[in-house]
Formats: structure tokens, C-alpha cells, sequence
């Protein structure tokens, strides 16, 4: 089908990125890194009560601090607080200094409310209520397919367990924030975000201004996974500061803030039901789930499971199932979308359960999975795998390695949609053969912009160090937000239209038939002064959606401490036509590592007594650091004729599961809970007394809650690509 | 005496409003005016151009702000400007002044070492400082000067490829393309 070239010279090459000599020498400006003439240091005062009424907020002693040149509120008048953090007024002054001082002086009038930070305390009768007009616990979707009771019951073998997630943060290096500066008729805003046209359209509407008058840049940016888009409260803040003080004002947010209130992945509990007959043909499987976005959970979203939802039985052709999840309000910071979001969550509880069905079976986990595995793909990186990692040599009896340090192995699938289009995209080629590519994306860090390079360079039979590329700008064609693993199969197509068009053109104009290589220069030299510009879009037949892809994990579990050491994670992943083969392998090692994390690592924690945040720092919110990686191979599956295909978010979701499972294949007891820390695996191992470990909390009655008697079918959202 | 003291001690405080500070930055003498409570990396960031270092923790967790003192590694955010006076900062910015890029930054980019990039500054100075001290380090060697220094994006394998082959230490690719599958 693939239009793309059969012979290329660099498409599934490794180029270097364009911009790595800018980002080794500090010489890559980002948004927090901008320094426009006058600018002024912004930042934000945030409630101290997870629950409020505020009734005033005075900013008079404030204002007065020296070197303060301006302060807000959020909102003026009387106003609720719903979780400990959120953002009340912001200060701008021409230091930090100034604007420590002046949050310091912030008086503000409120009646403190009872709050609820833990789901399941907050799914109780008389729990405090989020919300004074809808309940916590949201009415549970509830998703039918045929006759699960009658099946359950013509099962051979029936597993069941109930399994947790935890809370994960996002914390991209560089913060949220941005640098803006409103004028009387136009504002420049350099936004650390991962869409330039939502914040570009965020503050037309909030300062009332054209849209045209409004320039998002976005050179270079540290990071978001997902939780950077629009121009967030932070950003109103800084354009309103900066229209009130006539000068550009740059909030970024600290690491403190961004533990607060700029998303994360929702929790989720699982209580799951799987059964089989004795070959292994999955008959029957039984969700009941629910989970906490936050604050903007529960009975106010209508939307049953709000952002908490999460795909189930996940990559799996179950017959019959039945699954009901619910969403739970919470005093705490809303979640956002968290790379790949609901899929890890969904995957661990599903592979988990898998596992536990081929222990009970007697099966080879990873013939289970082939077995049951409607996607041909996934099916055979699992073959590919399993031969690659030795599984067959490595893979034995739960608990079964001699003395203290036990090794393991486990495996997980996964899946994500993508897709993306609708990017338009411009080239200009110069009478002295320079080209210049210019396209309104992003790049977060993904290397689209060497990809850009590549794709330009492949059709002009240039190389692509030839290629100017400008990105990160509202003034160019426009291209929608990087998120959703939508980039890639977005914009290269553009860029393939565009050039295409522009080779057509040079070629006629220059009457030199064959343009590409060494012909370039000599064709654009016959252009005279009039430079081709050409304008390309997104179109049909160069991208595609649906990427399937499993790893495999070993562990060393020391039995006396619970330290669990990830020695190897192996990745098969399918990623339709390779563009840039060095870029993309990096890209699989990054999820690979945010799901160590999620693994074994990280988790906020929220204090029941006060509603704060307990580890809003990396000294307590543990991030995998460069000891803890193990050795990661990466095996991508190149298929030109599907076109290409994003992989950012399908490589995060299944290390967790991977790991998980290998953890169980060492120790020989499961453990039901994210992240696994040594206080779990020793409580699994009775060398603790039980319940003296944080997270293991007694779920059972919590499911009961969920349940509903009206039994109404839900539109529950499916995840799995169609 | 006690009288004494109190005169020796008034004369040595500074501030707590901005006082005169001279900093060496990447081999050029700058003159601040700072508060005394401004660290190194408020200074760089705030009060200066050299925006290389970056800002992700302010409390030494991260290392993205690190810098060069005397040419030793340390958190920019966990030093006062005032006490880095009378020393040599190097910067990012300070490491190719002469635009041409060091092994360390070009073995970097070609190992794609970076994905964001905004943890890459402090990177490329521990690893820089590493190789100063150890020019031929294990991978453990490696791995243990780097844990100062946090990536989000998951660019450590990298990271330690990077910094053997800049030491001239062979590694091999974890990487394989499996076509006609
Ligand atoms: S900013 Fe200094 S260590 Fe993180
Ligand atoms: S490359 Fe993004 S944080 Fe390291």
C-alpha cells in the first residue's frame, strides 16, 4: 500500500538529532530559559487546605513586598478549594526573592471543609463529600458480552484476585510553566507544552484576543508524558500578570507545585474473575473495578469512570465478559493523561491474572498468551521473543530458585491505537538549493524534528544535516498536539506531501527530470529568484494506527531485604515503518524506564489526617535513577507497507506486568499491589507481621460498593484500536 | 568584649538586601548585585545568560543544575552565589568555547544520549568531570558518577554508552530491526 520509498537511503536509519549540538552546549533555549527584555519572575500561591471555603484573599501586603510589580487572584469573590495545593493568586516581581517574599504576606479568609483523600475511605457512607451536589463514588459502567455466569460455571479452571495501582506522577523535568508577554494587540507566549496551537488558542479566548494575535513558540522543551497541554491555570496566571504589569512574566512551576496539581495516572483497584477450560481457552472473565482521578472524579463527571477507566480484559478475546468500574472523587489534584493512559493500569491487573491462570493450569505463560492473542503481530514477537530472551531455559517453577536471592522471569503484551493526522506542513526550496521545512508541531523530546529532516531528505535525495527544519511555532502550518503516540504518523505524512510537490514543481520549473541528489543544486540554481514554496498535508496511506508490542523481564528478588533488581527487560515492539531507527530505540528504552518505575518506584502519597502531598520532592517520590536499569534490549519489528506508526506510549505499558510477573515467577506468592517495594514482598513472605506494610489495605468491601442494582449496559469507552 | 563581638560579627553580616558579587563564569570575571541568599543557580538562571544549568528540583536531588567548581561537579542549587566567588564556574556553556564540540558532547549526540535534552547539561558535566578524574571508567565507574543526575525521558543506557565510547571503551548496540517478519 506504502507510498514511502522501497530502497531508502535513510528512512529506519540512525540520523543524529538536529538539535543535539544545541541541547550539549546549553545553547537550546526552553520556555523557562527565556529571558525576553524586562521580564519579571512569577509565582504561584496555593491553598493549604485539601478542603475550603475561601471567602477573600488579600493581596495589599503582597503588592507592597519591593521589587513586586503585580499579584492575582484565580478568581475573585467567594470560591471552593477541592484538594491541598490548588492554585488561589500568583505574584510577579523582578526576582525570586520578591515573589518569596511576597506569598509569604498573601492573607486569605476561609472555612476550612472536611475532606477525603483516600478512594476507598471516599467510597464509605458519610465519607466527607467531595462535591455538595453528586456523590463520591460515581454509577459504575457496567459492560456486558455474553453469558458470563453460564460460562463461569463450564469452567475447568477459575483464578481470581483483586490487584491495585498506584497513583504515578508525570514530573517531566522542566516544569510546567511559560514565558509571556501580552502587548495591548498581540502576546508572544514561549510554552513549555505539548501543543502550541491549544495554548495558542487558550489565551486567545482568555485575553480576548484573535487567535492571530497570539504566537505560541515552543523550541525546545523538557518533557511532558502527556500532561502539557492548553496553557493551564499557570499560564492565565502569567498572561494576566504580564497584561496587568505591561511586562513579559515567566511562571514555572516548582517541583513542590508539580506534585500538586498538574495531573497523574489514577489510581485503580481490581477485583478480577478468569476462567478457562483445561486447555487454556479463556471462557469467562469478571471485572469489578474502580479508581480516582482526583478530584475531578466520581458523581460529578457523568462519565462514570471520569479519567480513572482503564481497558479490560485488555488485549484478550475473553467470550464472555462482564466489567463494571466506577469512578471515585477525592481531595486531590485532578489526573491527566499519563503515556498511555489506563493501559498500564488495565495491564497489570489482566496480565497478572493470566499468569496466575497458567500457574493453576500448568501452562507456559507465554503459550497462554499466544493461545488467547487475537493479534497476529503480538503473536509472533512473542515467538520472537521468547526464543531471544531463552525463555524456555529461564522460565521454571514459581519459587524454585535455592537460597536467599530467587531470579524470575515474566511476560506482558500490549497495545495502543494511535494514528494522528491532520498536519499541514510547508517546504521552501531556494534558488541556492537551500531547503527549509516549516511545520507548527512539537518535539518533546521524540526527535520529530530530525524525523522531518529524514522524510525531506529521503525525497530530495539530500541529507537530512541539509534540511532546515523549523518547528515549534504558531506562525506555521499547523499540526495538532504531540500526544497519543499521534506525532510521527501525523507529520510525516505532511512532510512526504510537501516535498513530493516540491520535487514535482522543481523539477518542472527546472525542466531537470530526475531532481533528487546530485541533480538538486544544479535544478534550483534554474530557478532564478523566484524560490518554490509548496504547502502538503496529512493524507491517507502514509501512517497507520494499532501497534502491538510485549516484553519480557528477569529479576533477582533478595528474599532477606525485598529488593527486587531488574537484570534484563527485553522488547519486541512493532512500530510499522521505522523512521529514524536511533531516535525510536531511545523512545523504548524511556517507557521501558517509566514503567520500572511504575513497577517498583514510584507512588504519591497522600496523608489522610492533613490531605497533603507526603513526597512532593525526588528525595521521597523515587524516580528510577541510572543504577537501577537494567540491561534493555529492544527488537523493532519494521513494516514499511504498514505505513508509520507511533510507539511512544505502547512501550511504557507492559514493563510493569512484565516485572510484576517476574516477580511472582521468583518468589513463588504474588504481589497484588504497584509499586512493589521490599515491605510488600516481605509481608508476601511472612518475614513481616501482615499488615504492618502501607498499600494492602482490605479492598474486599470496597467492590461491594460498587456494585449497582440497575445493571444499566454502559458506553464505557473501549481503548483497544478497532 | 561582649560589646566587641557584636561590632566583629555586625561587620561581617551581609545584606539581607543585595550586595555587590563577582563571579567567575566560563573564564570571564561578572559583576552581580544579589541578595546574599541568591544561589549559584538563581544566579546563573535569573541574573545571568547562562541558562544551561536548569532548575528541576532546587534541592539537590536531580543534578540537572550542575556546574563545575575548580572543575569538581556540584548542585548549583545547594550553593550560595556568594560562596562560589574566588572559584572557576564552568558552565555548559563553558565547555566548547571555542564552538567546537568535546568528545563527551559529540559521543553524546552520536550515541543520542539526550532526549528532551533538559537533564543533558548536568550529564555532560558529570561525565566530563568523570573523565577528567578516570579517563578509562567501567560501566559501574560510570554509573555511579552519574547517579547524582536524573532523566525522565530514560536516556541513561545511552547516557553510559556515551560516556565509554567518549573514554574510548567499546559497547555494542541493544538495538536490532527485524524486517519481512
Ligand atoms: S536543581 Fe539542583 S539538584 Fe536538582
Ligand atoms: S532527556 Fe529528558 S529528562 Fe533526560
Amino acid at each position: 500500500m506504502s507510498e514511502w520509498p522501497s530502497d531508502p537511503k535513510f528512512l529506519g536509519k540512525d540520523t543524529r538529532r538536529l538539535e543535539g549540538p544545541a541541547k550539549v552546549t546549553g545553547a537550546a533555549k526552553y520556555s523557562s530559559d527565556m529571558q525576553p527584555e524586562g521580564w519579571l519572575y512569577g509565582m504561584i500561591f496555593r491553598s493549604k487546605w485539601p478542603a475550603a471555603l475561601i471567602k477573600s484573599i488579600n493581596l495589599e501586603k503582597a503588592r507592597a513586598v519591593p521589587g513586586i510589580k503585580g499579584a492575582v487572584t484565580v478568581r475573585d469573590g467567594e470560591r471552593p478549594v477541592y484538594f491541598y495545593g490548588e492554585e488561589l493568586a500568583a505574584v510577579a516581581g523582578t526576582s525570586k526573592q520578591a515573589c518569596l517574599d511576597a506569598l509569604r504576606l498573601i492573607e486569605v479568609e476561609a472555612t476550612p471543609q472536611p475532606f477525603v483523600v483516600d478512594p476507598v475511605e471516599a467510597m464509605k457512607p458519610g465519607a466527607p463529600s467531595v462535591f455538595t451536589d453528586s456523590p463520591n463514588l460515581s454509577e459504575a459502567k457496567i459492560k456486558e458480552e455474553g453469558k458470563v455466569d453460564e460460562a463461569f460455571a463450564q469452567c475447568a479452571v477459575v483464578v481470581d484476585g483483586e490487584f491495585s495501582t498506584q497513583v504515578q506522577l508525570h514530573h517531566s523535568l522542566e516544569t510546567h510553566g511559560n514565558t509571556i508577554h501580552v502587548r495591548a494587540e498581540d502576546c508572544t507566549a514561549w510554552a513549555s507544552t505539548q501543543g502550541i496551537f491549544s495554548v495558542r488558542d487558550g489565551l486567545a479566548d482568555q485575553l480576548k484576543l484573535p487567535q492571530s494575535k497570539v504566537r505560541a513558540i515552543t523550541e525546545y522543551m523538557g518533557g511532558g508524558f502527556g500532561s502539557k497541554f492548553g496553557p493551564g491555570v499557570e499560564g492565565s496566571l502569567a498572561a494576566r500578570l504580564s497584561r496587568e504589569t505591561g511586562l513579559p512574566v515567566k511562571i514555572m512551576l516548582t517541583r513542590f507545585d508539580e506534585s500538586l496539581a498538574v495531573g497523574n495516572r489514577p489510581s485503580s483497584y481490581q477485583k478480577i474473575r478468569l476462567g478457562s477450560d483445561k486447555e487454556g481457552n479463556l471462557l469467562a472473565f469478571d471485572l469489578d473495578g474502580f479508581g480516582s482521578a482526583g478530584f475531578s472524579s466520581g458523581g460529578r463527571t457523568a462519565g462514570g469512570g471520569g479519567g480513572a477507566g482503564f481497558p479490560a480484559p485488555y488485549i484478550y478475546k475473553v467470550p464472555n465478559v462482564r466489567t463494571k468500574q466506577a469512578g471515585v472523587a477525592t481531595n486531590a489534584g485532578s489526573s491527566r493523561a499519563f503515556r498511555a493512559p489506563g493501559h498500564p493500569q488495565g495491564s497489570f491487573g489482566m496480565e497478572s491474572i493470566m499468569d496466575e491462570l497458567a500457574v493453576r493450569l500448568g501452562m507456559d505463560p507465554v503459550d497462554l498468551r499466544i493461545k488467547n492473542d487475537p493479534f497476529e503481530i503480538r503473536r509472533k514477537e512473542y515467538a520472537i521473543g521468547r526464543e531471544k530472551f531463552g525463555w524456555a531455559q529461564k522460565y521454571k517453577k514459581p519459587g524454585s530458585t535455592p537460597g536467599p536471592i530467587k531470579t524470575g522471569v515474566g511476560v506482558a503484551g500490549a497495545t495502543w491505537g494511535g494514528g494522528g493526522k491532520g498536519t499541514k506542513a510547508q517546504v521552501t526550496i531556494n534558488p541556492d538549493g537551500a531547503v527549509e521545512v516549516r511545520c507548527g508541531t512539537q518535539d518533546l523530546g521524540t526527535g520529530i524534528r530530525t524525523v522531518i529532516a529524514v522524510v525531506a531528505a529521503e525525497i530530495f535525495g539530500l541529507t537530512p544535516d541539509k534540511i532546515l527544519v523549523r518547528i515549534g511555532d504558531t506562525d506555521f502550518p499547523p499540526s495538532g498536539g504531540s500526544g497519543g503516540s499521534t506525532t510521527t504518523p501525523s507529520v510525516s505524512p505532511a512532510i512526504f506531501d510537501a516535498c513530493t510537490k516540491g520535487l514535482q514543481q522543481l523539477q518542472t520549473v527546472s525542466g531537470v527530470a530526475d531532481a533528487r541528489g546530485v541533480n538538486f543544486l544544479p535544478a534550483c540554481r534554474k530557478l532564478g529568484v523566484e524560490p518554490i514554496v509548496m504547502q502538503g498535508e496529512w493524507r491517507e496511506g502514509l501512517s497507520s494506527s494499532g501497534a502491538g508490542g510485549v516484553q519480557f523481564a528477569e529479576v533477582a528478588v533478595d528474599t532477606e531485604t525485598g529488593f527486587v533488581k531488574v537484570t534484563k527487560i527485553l522488547v519486541v515492539q512493532d512500530c510499522g515503518l521505522v523512521v529514524n531507527k536511533l531516535t525510536a530505540e531511545s523512545q523504548v528504552n524511556g517507557g521501558v524506564i517509566i514503567g520500572l518505575g511504575y513497577a517498583l518506584y514510584e507512588q504519591r502519597v497522600m496523608d489522610p489526617q492533613t490531605g497533603v502531598v507526603l513526597n512532593p520532592n525526588f528525595e521521597t517520590y523515587k524516580l528510577p535513577g541510572i543504577s537501577d536499569i537494567p540491561d534493555i534490549e529492544v527488537i523493532l519489528l519494521d513494516m514499511p507497507e504498514r505505513g508509520v506508526i507511533g510507539i511512544g506510549e505502547p512501550v511504557v505499558i507492559p514493563t510493569a506486568s512484565a516485572v510484576a510477573n517476574a516477580v511472582a515467577n521468583a518468589i513463588g506468592v504474588r504481589i497484588h499491589s504497584l509499586p512493589i517495594t521490599p515491605d510488600k514482598i516481605l509481608e508476601a513472605l511472612d518475614r513481616v507481621p501482615k499488615g504492618a506494610t502501607a498499600g494492602n489495605e482490605e479492598l474486599d468491601p470496597a467492590f461491594a460498593r460498587v456494585e449497582r442494582a440497575d445493571g444499566v449496559a454502559g458506553d464505557f469507552v473501549d481503548f483497544l484500536p478497532a | 568584649m561582649a560589646q566587641e563581638l557584636n561590632k566583629h560579627n555586625a561587620e561581617k553580616i551581609q545584606g539581607p538586601d543585595a550586595i555587590p558579587v563577582q563571579l567567575t563564569i566560563n573564564g570571564k570575571a561578572q559583576a552581580f548585585q544579589l541578595e546574599p541568599r541568591v544561589t549559584l543557580l538563581d544566579a546563573l538562571r535569573n541574573h545571568s545568560t547562562q541558562t544551561g544549568a536548569k532548575e528541576v528540583c532546587d534541592r539537590a536531588t536531580c543534578g540537572a543544575c550542575t556546574v563545575l567548581l575548580d572543575g569538581v561537579p556540584v548542585y548549583a542549587c545547594m550553593l550560595l552565589a556568594i560562596e562560589a566567588q574566588g572559584r572557576e564556574i564552568t558552565t555548559v556553556e563553558g565547555l566548547a568555547p571555542d564552538g567546537k564540540l568535546t568528545k563527551v558532547q559529540e559521543e553524546f549526540i552520536a550515541c543520542d544520549g539526550l532526549q528532551c535534552g533538559y537533564c543533558t547539561p548536568g550529564f555532560v558535566l558529570t561525565v566530563s568531570a568523570l573523565l577528567a578524574k578516570n579517563p578509562k571508567p567501567s560501566e559501574t565507574d560510570v554509573r555511579k558518577a552519574c547517579s547524582g543526575n536524573l532523566c525522565r525521558c530514560g536516556s541513561y543506557p545511552r547516557v553510559v554508552e556515551a560516556a565509554l565510547k567518549a573514554a574510548g571503551v567499546a559497547t555494542a548496540s541493544k538495538c536490532e530491526v527485524l524486517t519481512n517478519v
